[in-house]
């Protein structure tokens, strides 16, 4: 995708309505039926809902998965084969659904965190689950046949409240992130033991506040965060060639800190497959960066693409890019809703407007080709 | 930026050792109990503060709407000065302070919730905690507590 400086925007494609409570976060299912496939968000109303794209080319809301959940669901994240969402909530449980033709069914319901989860995230292969909770743990579960799931190991380290968990795009490297301000990466040894091989925390250029979450570029050598501090953090593992032991999980380091984008927390970042970063912030705006491919620095760095103020009403709680097609975007947010975007180029709207301009005004036929 | 004077004495016996929103009030359900976890005076206080803060603010929201431009929302500070360094009343203040304001103000209103600087032993944990929107919505789903909340904000 060719991306020329200043020309783009986010343009809304539809506003889906239908929580009752602030919306936290979303999913794009990774397979999925049709071109673009299906969305499933989570919201503080104790309820799923999962969109897809009807005949009719608008997103409709195809299922509600309710009465499970007794308390804010506040994660959800599919497994690789698309068939199973796993539903992570304050109520201390992560519910796992299998879908079956246009249905959800609870499948599985795992139990052992002592208060509210916070995240849920699968492995690459789908064999494991990673959860994290306010009780400052990392929970790593096996899936087994017939949606069995067992709990192999607890990791303690983080010292507050964990706010997310995402493993590495196809290592088998687990990365969490807390309101103990830190980022900490996990490994096995083998034999299901897991312990935590690197912390990022304040004092190696860490984030000063709670951080909220991080995402993978899709080579899986470079990581963003985000944080209450207001800015983003890149990290990447490529620059220490003596360091790294090919596993991706020694060295990471500080690559640049993106500052004086953000003047409210930014709750959510994710990293599209074209190499664009999204964020979704507490001022109700949606950000673009990309990597400067400016000559005269020898740094790599990042700069702002795209701004797109008052995405929502009120806060955007988390923006994820479609697997399939790199220029669609949902947003989820504190007003209840959830809007789909494309990333489309201002100019080719600008030109479409003024040919309508120059038919109207000449009685051109506007089909007529120049 | 608003400061409040918020005097209270100490009463009942409160967790002292974390500074979490307090979850062990299963045993102030009861409307009376709950004079001996936040006293009277303090209720009043409360409701002084809150309405003291809501009479103010259309003053302050003029000056920021003039700088902020074309944009609706407004950002506030709310300061509050509890005058005993008592871990779990600041942070039980702060969140009443935090659903009041909630309740009263347009959605558009970002509203930064501070413990006055210097005046207790752990106000950055406690303002931490309070400007965590996703600490405050959890605590605000234990039933006890939402009702001790209701209990001090009520007139």
């Amino acid at each position: 995708m060719e991306l020329l400086d200043g020309e783009l925007e986010l343009r809304e494609i539809q506003k889906l309505e239908g929580h009752t409570d602030r919306v936290w976060s979303l999913a794009w299912n990774p397979t999925g039926t049709g071109v673009a496939g299906m969305l499933a968000s989570c919201s503080g109303d104790k309820t799923v809902r999962i969109w897809q794209k009807g005949p009719s080319g608008s997103w409709d809301c195809s299922a509600v998965l309710e009465d499970t959940h007794t308390r804010t669901v506040r994660s959800c994240a599919w497994s690789p084969s698309g068939k199973l969402l796993a539903t992570a909530s304050f109520d201390g449980t992560t519910a796992i659904w299998e879908r079956v033709g246009g249905e959800f069914e609870c499948v599985a319901t795992l139990e052992g965190h002592e208060n509210e989860v916070k995240s849920v995230s699968w492995n690459a292969s789908g064999s494991l689950l990673a959860t994290c909770a306010r009780d400052k743990t990392v929970w790593i579960w096996e899936a087994q046949p017939g949606n069995e799931f067992e709990c192999v190991s607890v990791l303690q380290g983080h010292t507050q409240d964990v706010k997310m968990v995402q493993w590495h795009p196809f290592l088998d490297v687990l990365v969490s992130v807390g309101y103990d301000n830190s980022v900490k990466v996990w490994t096995e040894d083998g034999d299901d033991d897991w312990h935590c091989v690197q912390t990022l925390g304040e004092a190696g250029s860490g984030h000063t506040s709670t951080v909220w979450a991080l995402s993978f570029n899709s080579a899986g050598d470079r990581m963003v965060t985000c944080s209450d501090d207001l800015t983003l953090k890149i990290w990447d593992t490529s620059q220490n060639p003596s360091e790294t032991s090919g596993d991706g999980s020694g060295s990471w380091s500080h690559l640049c800190t993106l500052s004086g984008y953000h003047d409210r927390t930014i709750f959510s970042v994710h990293w599209s497959r074209d190499g664009l970063i999204a964020s979704g912030a507490a001022d109700d705006a949606i950000r673009l960066f990309t990597e400067s491919k400016d000559r005269m620095v020898d740094q790599p760095s990042y700069k702002m693409l795209v701004k797109r103020e008052k995405a929502h009403d009120m806060d955007v709680n988390s923006v994820q890019w479609n697997l399939k097609e790199p220029k669609l975007l949902a947003s989820a947010s504190d007003d209840g809703t959830i809007k789909i975007w494309e990333l489309s180029e201002v100019s080719k709207l600008v030109e479409h407007m003024l040919l309508q301009e120059f038919a109207a005004g000449t009685g051109v036929d506007r089909h007529q080709t120049f | 930026m608003i400061l409040f004077d918020c005097g209270f004495d100490n009463g009942g016996d409160i967790d002292d050792d974390n500074d979490e929103f307090p979850s062990k009030v299963g045993k102030y359900k009861a409307k009376t109990e709950l004079h001996h976890f936040c006293s009277l005076p303090i209720l009043i206080r409360i409701q002084e503060m809150v309405v003291g803060l809501l009479n103010a603010n259309p003053i302050v929201y003029k000056k920021k709407e003039r700088r902020a431009r074309n944009v609706p929302t407004v950002i506030d500070e709310v300061t509050f000065t509890p005058t005993i360094e008592h871990c779990s009343m600041a942070t039980l203040i702060g969140l009443c302070l935090r659903v009041k304001l909630m309740r009263s103000l347009p959605s558009r209103y970002k509203v930064d919730i501070r413990v006055a600087p210097g005046r207790h032993a752990t106000e950055a944990e406690v303002n931490k905690q309070l400007n965590d929107k996703e600490r405050v919505a959890a605590a605000l789903e234990n039933p006890n507590l939402l009702e001790l909340v209701d209990s001090c904000l009520e007139p």
